[in-house]
């Protein structure tokens, strides 16, 4: 329903230079190394990178959920136009769960084991809004049939433990649904469960999401599901921000040599019975970046430049960019 | 058609004919291994409090759970054979018992042709020497207190299969294989990535010079980078050392990429079988249809979902006539009452669906099992 274009309105979240680190006793490594980032309301964006990329902390700083030795410590979180990063914990506090939502891989870690789905559900609404049990009650019977879990007034008197792991996902996502957020920052959500319930999970939060013009951060390590979801795409490596376009530009006509490895090491893109594209090598840990690019290590298009100037996200048109001395050549996206 | 549910099918008739497009025609051997009519069940052994009970004259409440029921699967040498399924399907049990890991309830497993369990003492360590596990968590299954050299070298030591002195050298050769340096072999598994532990339970499994590696989920634990590093190192290995595989595995993309054969699972069950290429691209059962239409594409956007309704049944409680009928959109009256056989359905290839043997049903209907995707 949203066109996939990112100049389309004015966006709901904006993020600026965003820089969170982690304390050790050898210094602060930052996670998230200045990343940029901007949704439109309604928009769908696939945050993908694999595991040590800074995509999840990336959901947690936006959430302001970062605990030490975890540290915020620059950037703008902008969400519709006032800096969350800067507002007092309270006001925060009315933010999450409210405007937005957060759902993680493991429901178990949205669910409390020894309160019912009602009672966290319910205090889910009240909390946040002024209106009785009763209501809140009703609005939580609805959120879990929408959710496709039946007999509804039943379950809200169960426990957690009581749902399969397929369910809970689903009871996770209804509660996140429950005050019709602007933005849901989705971490991994359908990771865990099985195909055909990873499928029922997607196909919920699409129908969700587009009935209730919500927005949708979508972190993932997998390509194939963000395809299928996004409209726009951008690819997390080493705590930076390091390609970010539509989903047909990544995807189809991807610039940077990290992206095209990752598409290329998907098997549906290769001849049955092949060998894989690779990468070589894994991604550096945070104390050991090298110098100037993070990837250049396991770059096949790598130059002298590389090790000596990090490359800036730049690109043809706002909201299309990679950070690339040597990019990969321009193809038409299709 | 009256179908027995008891009735198992001479094996072999009409599995492993071939027909693996772009690849060389596997070799029509005997099998290396062979599942038949296979059954394992796990029941919760009654505790003091239950054994009180029972004394007391309450009946024992022994819940069993049917993880692998009545299984006929045969891997030819050289053939790459996937395993797939939801959790809780049985693959990972059926994987082990013919690892021997476990013991069978019923039926038997066959190496080279004879039941395991008739197996002389040398057989039985050819067999258990020549089939080796690689398991899906590279952090479970090294032991932390060993280093390298100790794991990898191990079995080569317990079963006097070198010298002692040439064990590091078996070792070093072994790590070398799989793409390890050499040096690693004194370093502990907490010193390695994921993609390097993986690497190293395959050199574990090589240093006894296997026939028959039996992988369960080898890449699931991975990131995706480093899961091509590792898919390859099978592929490479597959042509050096003409490994056969048994590839255990939920990811259908994979298993399409890798597999000559391909083997379904539904509860316990193998729901359909045959070639990789011509599963994946006509599927004869619903629940491959629906499988199949859920693996995810990059070339896919904006896809709208339509899958397939609810969950694997429990395995404490399968539902009676064919297990996934609760969910199956074509399900008729018969699919409630009688548990269709898996029968062949054309050349190499079986599938257990009424829609192939009822009166008035069509089999063209598997096709339409979830939404097209709009």
């Amino acid at each position: 329903m949203n066109a996939p274009s990112p100049n389309a309105a004015r966006p709901l979240l904006e993020v600026r230079g965003l820089r969170t680190v982690f304390h050790s006793l050898a210094g602060a490594y930052a996670a998230v190394d200045g990343v940029d980032l901007s949704i439109a309301p309604g928009e769908v964006v696939g945050l993908v990178g694999e595991s040590g990329s800074g995509k999840s902390v990336t959901g947690f700083s936006l959430m302001r959920l970062v605990d030490p030795p975890g540290e915020i410590v620059a950037g703008e979180v902008l969400f519709e136009g006032r800096d969350l990063l800067s507002l007092p914990e309270s006001a925060m506090r009315a933010i999450r769960g409210d405007r937005i939502a957060m759902i993680f891989q493991d429901p178990l870690m949205t669910l409390n084991p020894v309160l019912t789905i009602g009672e966290q559900m319910i205090e889910a609404v009240t909390e946040h809004h002024g209106v009785g049990e009763r209501a809140a009650r009703t609005r939580a019977i609805e959120a879990l049939g929408q959710v496709g879990i039946a007999s509804a007034a039943q379950r809200l008197r169960q426990y957690p433990h009581e749902f399969s792991g397929g369910m809970r996902q689903r009871v996770a996502i209804a509660t996140a649904m429950l005050n019709q957020p602007d933005l849901i920052i989705a971490d991994e959500p359908t990771t865990a469960l099985d195909v055909t319930i990873q499928g029922q999970i997607l196909h919920e939060m699409q129908k969700l999401c587009e009935a209730s013009g919500t927005a949708l951060l979508w972190i993932t390590h997998d390509l194939g599901v963000v395809a299928e979801l996004a409209d726009r795409i951008c690819v997390m490596y080493s705590g930076r921000i390091v390609e970010t376009g539509t989903a047909d530009d990544v995807l189809d006509a991807p610039r940077h040599p990290y992206t095209a490895g990752l598409l290329g090491s998907v098997p549906s893109v290769n001849a049955p019975g092949s060998r894989l594209h690779q990468i070589d090598g894994t991604a550096p840990p945070l104390s050991a970046r090298p110098t100037g690019c993070p990837f250049r290590t396991r770059c096949g298009n790598v130059l002298p430049v590389c090790a000596e100037i990090d490359p800036p996200l730049a690109g043809p048109v706002p909201g299309r960019g990679w950070r690339c001395h040597n990019p990969m050549p321009e193809r038409d996206a299709a | 058609m009256t179908l027995d549910t008891t009735h198992r099918e001479a094996p072999n008739l009409d599995a492993p004919i071939l027909e693996a497009p772009n690849r060389e025609a596997p070799i029509l051997e005997a099998p290396i291994l062979e599942a038949r009519g296979l059954v394992k069940r796990f029941s919760r052994k009654p505790d003091i409090a239950m054994r009180l009970l029972a004394l007391a004259g309450r009946p024992i409440d022994r819940r069993t759970v049917h993880a692998v029921e009545d299984v006929d699967l045969a891997v030819a040498p050289g053939e790459v054979v996937g395993l797939v399924g939801e959790s809780g399907c049985g693959k990972s049990t059926l994987g082990r018992a013919l690892a021997g890991l476990h013991p069978p309830t019923d039926g038997d497993v066959l190496y080279r042709g004879k039941p395991v369990r008739e197996l002389t003492r040398a057989e039985r360590l050819a067999y258990t020497l020549e089939v080796q596990l690689v398991f899906q968590d590279p952090y479970a299954s090294l032991n932390p207190r060993r280093t390298v050299r100790q794991t990898v070298g191990e079995a080569l030591a317990v079963h006097g299969l070198a010298p002692r002195g040439e064990i590091a050298d078996r070792v070093e050769a072994a790590l070398a294989e799989v793409g390890l340096d050499a040096s690693y072999a004194s370093r502990y598994p907490h010193e390695f990535s994921g993609g390097q532990r993986q690497r190293i339970g395959i050199a574990r499994a090589l240093a006894v010079d296997p026939r028959f590696l039996v992988c369960d989920e080898p890449v699931a634990a991975l990131d995706v980078s480093v899961q091509a590093q590792v898919v390859n190192l099978f592929m490479d290995l597959r042509e050096k050392r003409g490994l056969t595989y048994l590839f255990i595995s939920h990811d259908l993309g994979l298993v399409r990429h890798i597999c000559d054969r391909v083997a379904i699972m539904y509860l316990g069950r193998i729901v359909e079988e045959g070639p990789a290429q011509a599963l994946f691209s006509d599927p004869q059962h619903p629940y491959t249809a629906a499988l199949v239409a859920e693996i995810p594409d990059v070339r896919r956007r904006k896809r709208r979902f339509t899958p397939i309704a609810g969950e694997i049944p429990s395995p404490l409680a399968p539902p009676p006539g064919c297990a996934f009928h609760p969910r199956c959109p074509h399900a008729m009256p018969v699919c409630r009452e009688t548990r269709p056989a898996l029968a062949p359905v054309a050349v190499g290839r079986r599938a257990a669906c009424h829609l192939h043997t009822a009166p008035g049903a069509s089999p063209a209907a598997i096709a339409t099992t979830v939404g097209v995707p709009s």
